[in-house]
């Protein structure tokens, strides 16, 4: 098995999938001359050609717009947003044209929508946000927030294949940072499925993205210093969430703390805790808790933005509290 | 390509059919059977059916919501419009959306709209792009009001499709409305078509009234599209004679501009070239009236047998679980796109962005002007002199 970095293994998934099917094809801004401005589609250009990798104008509308036409013709385009803070700039079409069309008019439509989401590498407040709340929200979209390198190769390729609309969500602080052993050949890792990434029995983080190496990191010195060991489950999709490895968990050890890198307020974790107090009430044995980024823009400054997102000691403390509860 | 006598006709019947069907829709707005709003196109009949008319089977649109003409011509029947207005479960999006809100990708190739304005034509643009990358060359037709073209996804889409030349044709019916907006509080240019030469490509003017005009100039632009020369945009002047819905009486519209378009209603100019050019005998146009009064009343009584939907409907359909099969359809060899074969179609000669740098001259030369949509030369040369004048005054 090679080893590959996070942004290689996507690279790698999509090279993979446009080998596999004509149909992939690829749109964005500096995809191809450039190879994309983390270089995730370097080399796609010369190989796959200009027909298949379209550089675009400024234009995230016309992104999504045109991707939304190729895609009711049965081809898969997988849309690039170079900082994914700019699909702000799409969000008429992806929440209105493209969420609500399987619903209203039966007209699937299965493209991919993809970039670099996420804070702690001193982007400011408009190069690190993290935006899959809005689009949890809607109806008709699925979301893919992966930690990992094999699986985010093998969520990619899931999402090019599946018939809905995929929002896929790289972390761009993972991009080369994380580095594992990749499987070679075609293996897809089905959306709506959460991993137990450690097994423990005192509580259970839940948590996606960058922050299951921060909640990994917390539940080994929580293991090491306090004797504590919590169960941490990567939940890898947000939508459809995966709500039996949660309560299956839950059941083991009836403590939870949800960890993301989103900001508080209608956060994640606020709709796992209702999920929670709705379908596990029973067996709580202490309050849900959450370590979650401040309800404020992401800071530009490095003590600022330190301050501003969970780190390990954050989640700690808040293990800790939990375990003591 | 001349039309021949046989679909002269079928133009006047498909205005007729529009225009009785909105009737139609207005008597059962007022029985208080239409769930939400409706849409007139009175007037604006001519664009929905010509600009469709000149498309093929293979063609796709995109309608507007006063666009009813095009999805008839397109093949949906009356009873479809009615059901989807009256919310019913035989509609085609049975019950879970209304107005022109529908559409069909297999056979009749309409993409249904939304109500955001403009986000049809990126999307159309990709139809297009996406049609000519499987090796077919089909055309991708879509509407957009004066006021729509004010959005900045109007700008996107427009500007997208002339760099890529896409296969699309944009055709904007300045009606002089957007709700209660007058165009000159839309825009500070003379002519919506000017914008064209602001992505380079082809404006083109037209009467919106004059059906034979409208059709002849949207069969250019489809001809040019399908040969691979990229969009057009049309203006095509009209006046919408109702209100932005029926709940608005439109009494922001003073009377003469009323009257003045009254006067210059597509259906009657038509009838009166069909009479003049002898394409009809008054028999024959009593029997097209008779045929669509007939079809009307079969179409509402279909229409009225069809239940409410089921409320547990409404659960239903967000995602597609393998309900629909999803197949792109090549007409030409999937291999000439899979490397290391595919070499780049004709379109892509010279084209490749890699090598865009050496299609750059070195040194830009001045263009002569050789396309200004909506000038008047007379009015320039007048300009001139009065500058002239104006030097030697001094």
């Amino acid at each position: 098995m090679p080893t590959l970095t996070y942004l290689q293994a996507i690279g790698r998934g999509l090279w993979e999938e446009m080998e596999r099917d004509p149909a992939v094809v690829m749109l964005g801004e500096d995809i191809g001359v450039y190879g994309g401005a983390f270089k995730v589609t370097e080399g796609f250009l010369s190989h796959f050609g200009p027909e298949r990798v379209l550089d675009t104008p400024i234009s995230e509308n016309a992104i999504v717009g045109a991707a939304i036409g190729m895609s009711y013709l049965g081809l898969r385009p997988v849309a690039e947003f170079q900082f994914i803070d700019f699909i702000a700039c799409a969000f008429n079409q992806i929440t209105n044209f493209v969420a609500k069309s399987h619903y209203r008019w039966g007209a699937p439509v299965p493209l991919v929508l993809r970039g670099p989401c996420g804070g702690g590498v001193h982007g400011g407040p408009f190069h690190s946000q993290n935006p899959e709340m809005y689009f949890v929200h809607t109806p008709g979209l699925k979301v893919v927030c992966p930690a990992g390198a094999a699986d985010a190769k093998g969520l990619i390729k899931a999402a090019i294949r599946d018939p809905n609309p995929v929002l896929f969500f790289e972390h761009k602080f993972l991009y080369r940072r994380i580095k594992e052993e990749v499987p070679d050949g075609d293996v897809v890792v089905p959306l709506g499925q959460a991993a137990v990434k450690r097994e423990g029995k005192h509580l259970t983080m839940v948590t996606y993205a960058a922050m299951l190496y921060t909640c990994l990191e917390a539940a080994e010195k929580l293991s090491q210093q306090d004797g504590l060991e919590c169960e941490v489950i990567d939940l890898r999709t947000l939508l459809p969430l995966d709500k039996e490895t949660i309560l299956g968990s839950l059941k083991r050890t009836n403590k939870l703390l949800v960890v993301h890198e989103d900001t508080r307020t209608g956060g994640l974790a606020g709709e796992i805790a209702a999920v929670i107090m709705e379908e596990a009430f029973e067996e709580l044995d202490a309050p849900v808790m959450r370590v979650t980024s401040l309800d404020t823009p992401v800071p530009y400054s490095p003590p600022l933005e330190e301050y501003f997102l969970p780190n390990a000691e954050k989640v700690m403390k808040a293990a800790r509290d939990l375990a003591r509860y | 390509m001349e039309l021949t006598k046989q679909q002269h006709l079928e133009l006047y019947y498909w205005m007729q059919l529009n225009r009785k069907l909105e009737d139609l829709l207005t008597n059962l707005f007022r029985q208080n059977k239409i769930v939400g709003g409706l849409y007139s196109s009175l007037g604006q009949e001519a664009i929905s059916v010509a600009t469709t008319y000149a498309l093929e089977k293979r063609d796709w649109i995109a309608p507007m919501i006063r666009n009813l003409g095009a999805v008839l011509v397109k093949g949906y029947q009356p009873r479809d419009l009615i059901m989807q207005y009256t919310a019913k479960a035989g509609s085609p999006t049975g019950g879970k959306d209304g107005t022109a809100h529908f559409g069909d990708l297999k056979q009749k190739r309409v993409i249904s709209p939304i109500s955001m304005l403009g986000d049809l034509i990126p999307v159309m643009t990709g139809i297009g792009l996406g049609a000519r990358y499987l090796g077919r060359e089909e055309v991708a037709l879509t509407w957009i009001g004066e006021g729509g073209s004010s959005t900045g996804v109007f700008h996107e889409g427009l500007n997208f499709a002339a760099v890529r030349k896409a296969p699309l044709v944009l055709v904007l019916e300045n009606n002089l409305w957007a709700y209660s907006t007058p165009i000159y509080l839309q825009t500070a240019a003379k002519h919506f078509a000017d914008r064209a030469k602001g992505y380079g490509i082809p404006g083109v003017i037209v009467d919106g009234n004059d059906v034979l005009e409208v059709y002849r100039v949207t069969q250019e632009a489809v001809a040019r599209a399908r040969r691979g020369d990229g969009p057009t945009l049309i203006e095509a002047k009209t006046f919408r004679r109702k209100g932005h819905a029926q709940h608005d009486p439109a009494k922001y519209v003073p009377q003469w501009m009323l009257k003045e378009w009254e006067a210059k209603d597509p259906i009657l100019r038509y009838e009166k070239h069909l009479t003049e050019k002898k394409l009809w005998t008054e028999k024959g146009k009593q029997e097209i009236l008779a045929r669509i009064d007939t079809e009307l009343k079969q179409e509402l009584a279909a229409a009225e047998a069809s239940p409410l939907p089921q409320p547990e409907v409404a659960a239903q359909g967000v995602y597609c679980d393998g309900c629909h099969e999803i197949r792109a359809e090549w007409k030409r060899s999937p291999d000439e796109v899979k490397p290391p074969r595919n070499i780049p179609s004709k379109w892509f000669k010279g084209r490749d962005p890699a090598l865009a740098v050496a299609a750059i001259p070195p040194v830009a030369k001045p263009e002569k002007e050789t396309v200004m949509v909506g000038a008047n030369p007379r009015r320039e040369k007048k300009q001139r002199k009065q500058t002239k004048q104006e030097r030697q005054r001094k």
